[in-house]
């Protein structure tokens, strides 16, 4: 009997913990890829430390980590329910 | 006879025959109008101009050189684009609104003159307006309503600027400027707020994501980039915009990170990604201004692609929260892969439109030796793909299963999708075509082998940097506090306890005056009412008599003198 349409969105093979493996590992040697590529290029930096190995990826992933860090910092002080304002504009 | 037409008014009076028509012949005329204003727009050659004497100063309605053409051809491309996304849009009035609003922006584009431009100006602000309020719902209305009184207000600081700029200089002319005096600050203050410029930044994510679908992708296009627009012809190499664009730069990429609602994280986007447009015309070199443009064109086809995408899985599940919303890819690929392009093209993946255009800023501030200005732009390219680039797609069609099934939307706004998808790709492909109507010529090559490899590497490892700090972005039912807050809250509660003291002053003053001013209703009623002295109706009798004895005296007073 041919699976039901249902079935084959709730299992799509996407979402299957094999797949997702996979697509760390093929993730992660692209990864690796970039940044070896450096190898073969020969730097041309504005600013001397834009020339160090693999600089935009370990700048890329240090700026970004203290984004997502600022960001939840600022979200400790600024956080509100998303209801905030419409219990305030009920209070009319 | 053609050349004194100013483009823009073909959309603004087609709008209004749209109500007119019958509802077959409309999808034809939404079609027709900017094919019919793209045509007006390029066949009038560069260096055309048309003047009209009003008063004592000769306006300019069309003044049609390289950047004017570049943001005409833009928003008709983009009122082209989001009609055929909302053809299926009930509400007749948004789409008058919009078309009105398209032809108001490339007024603002074409206008050689201050006046000119404030008036398109205006005309925006109100249209747009309508665009929000015209989604029908109680929060639109009071997003419209905020929204419109910090139009009104900026549109004020604007005019003020204006007129004392034309009595300083006598000129409406509008031509580049220098923030010397306080007219000048005042017009520019006035661009900067329809910039979404800090510290009114609120108003955009604030009142874009509470229009319809198709209301929020017009939004996207026109209002933001008309003040891009104005500030490149205006005020280039301002050095303050620097400042400005990286602040803005950094305020939509860690307000987006925090927001649930999946077309608030797009808005955001748009502060940040004109904050890399104002920064290049802070910059203000050839390269730099050369690349805010181009990025004020890519950046209105990959937005309104996102926004098209994040519209259309709003029409078909009628939820907007990234905490309700997962999984959709397996029931709505193609709305996920056009999300997807966009995604990648706001993030200037190679290949794609942002790529050609957003590394031209980076360029120009590499090439000025703006150190600092180039590694915060370089962190905050990487924070795009953060924030929008992976974000959205992930959290809206991939994350978990929501149990969300919808289906495709329908066709029109499909093929709207496909459209802007295969431009996001064509423009990243052959950057030519977008060089060669900038303003200035481009001596800039984007595919060099380490251009590539050094992007790749930066928004890989961001993407990288996403997944591993995914649980420290679990979406949560909250929203952040902005400036906003001292209008929508702080300022509505000092209104209220203001209300309250001075009320009780004012009731006592008023029962006083009520004392003293029956006293005086009496008096005049005792002699004016009707059973009053001097309002008596008299007999024609009484009156001969009085006559007749008033005669009498007068005789007896001149017998006697």
């Amino acid at each position: 009997m041919p699976p039901n349409k249902n079935d084959v969105m709730d299992d799509h093979w996407l979402v299957r913990p094999a797949t997702i493996r996979l697509l760390w590992w093929g993730g992660l040697t692209i990864l690796a890829l970039t940044v070896l590529a450096d190898l073969f290029l020969t730097p041309h930096p504005h600013f001397g430390i834009d020339g160090s190995f693999g600089f935009y990826a370990w700048f890329g992933f240090l700026t970004c980590a203290a984004m997502v860090a600022g960001a939840k910092a600022l979200g400790l002080v600024l956080s509100r329910k998303d209801t905030y304002y419409q219990e305030s504009d009920d209070n009319d | 006879m053609i050349d004194a037409l100013p483009p823009g008014m073909v959309l603004i009076f087609g709008a209004f025959i749209l109500p007119l028509i019958s509802r077959a012949m409309r999808p034809a005329l939404l079609l027709a109008l900017p094919v019919v204003t793209m045509s007006l727009i390029w066949n009038q050659d560069i260096g055309h101009s048309l003047n009209i004497a009003f008063l004592d100063y000769t306006l300019t309605p069309i003044k049609m050189d390289a950047l004017s053409r570049l943001f005409a051809t833009i928003f008709t491309l983009m009122a082209f684009a989001g009609s055929l996304y909302a053809l299926k849009q009930k509400r007749i009035v948004e789409l008058v609104a919009a078309n009105v609003y398209a032809g108001s922006a490339i007024g603002v584009a074409l206008a050689g003159d201050l006046i000119t431009v404030f008036v398109f100006w205006e005309i925006m602000a109100v249209a747009s307006t309508v665009v929000i309020w015209s989604a029908g719902t109680d929060a639109s209305y009071r997003a419209s309503m905020r929204y419109v009184l910090v139009h009104l207000f900026g549109g004020v600081i604007l005019m003020s600027g204006i007129i004392w700029h034309v009595g300083e200089t006598g000129s409406v002319d509008f031509q580049a400027m220098v923030a010397d005096g306080p007219a000048r600050w005042l017009i520019l203050i006035g661009f900067l707020l329809n910039a979404g410029a800090p510290p009114f930044s609120a108003w955009l994510p604030d009142a874009y994501p509470e229009a319809s679908f198709s209301g929020t992708v017009f939004l996207s296009a026109f209002t933001t980039k008309t003040a891009v627009y104005v500030l490149l012809r205006g005020f280039p190499g301002e050095e303050i915009l620097i400042f400005v664009g990286l602040y803005m730069v950094f305020y939509g990429i860690i307000y987006a990170l925090l927001e649930n609602d999946m077309r608030r994280i797009l808005t955001y986007s748009i502060v940040n990604q004109v904050g890399f447009m104002i920064t290049g015309i802070g910059i203000g070199t050839e390269m730099a201004l050369n690349g805010a443009a181009a990025h004020a064109f890519t950046h209105i086809i990959y937005k309104a692609l996102l926004l098209m995408s994040a519209g259309s899985v709003l029409l078909m599940t009628e939820k907007r929260k990234c905490t309700d919303l997962g999984g959709l890819f397996r029931t709505m690929p193609l709305t996920m892969t056009c999300g997807i392009i966009g995604a990648l093209a706001i993030s200037a993946f190679p290949l794609t439109s942002g790529f050609i255009s957003k590394s031209m800023v980076a360029q120009a501030a590499a090439d000025e030796h703006l150190k600092m200005v180039w590694m915060f732009l370089t962190a905050a390219s990487a924070g795009v793909f953060l924030h929008a680039g992976i974000k959205f797609p992930w959290f809206v069609f991939f994350q978990k299963d929501s149990g969300l099934r919808p289906p495709e939307p329908p066709l029109n706004m499909r093929i709207s999708m496909v459209f802007l998808a295969v431009l996001c790709i064509g423009l990243g492909v052959w950057p030519e075509t977008l060089y060669a109507i900038l303003p200035y010529p481009v001596d800039y090559a984007p595919y060099t082998t380490g251009h590539v490899v050094k992007m790749l590497q930066l928004l890989l490892f961001s993407g990288l940097a996403f997944f591993l700090l995914l649980p420290l972005m679990k979406r949560t039912l909250t929203i952040t506090l902005d400036i906003d807050w001292f209008y929508r809250h702080a300022g509505v509660r000092i209104a209220r306890i203001l209300a309250r003291v001075f009320g009780r002053a004012i009731e006592r003053a008023e029962a006083k005056m009520d004392l003293g001013l029956a006293t005086v209703i009496r008096l005049v009623f005792r002699h004016h009412g009707p059973e009053g002295a001097l309002a008596r109706t008299s007999l024609v009798g009484s009156m001969v008599q009085w006559v007749v004895v008033l005669l009498g005296v007068y005789l007896v007073l001149f017998l006697l003198v």
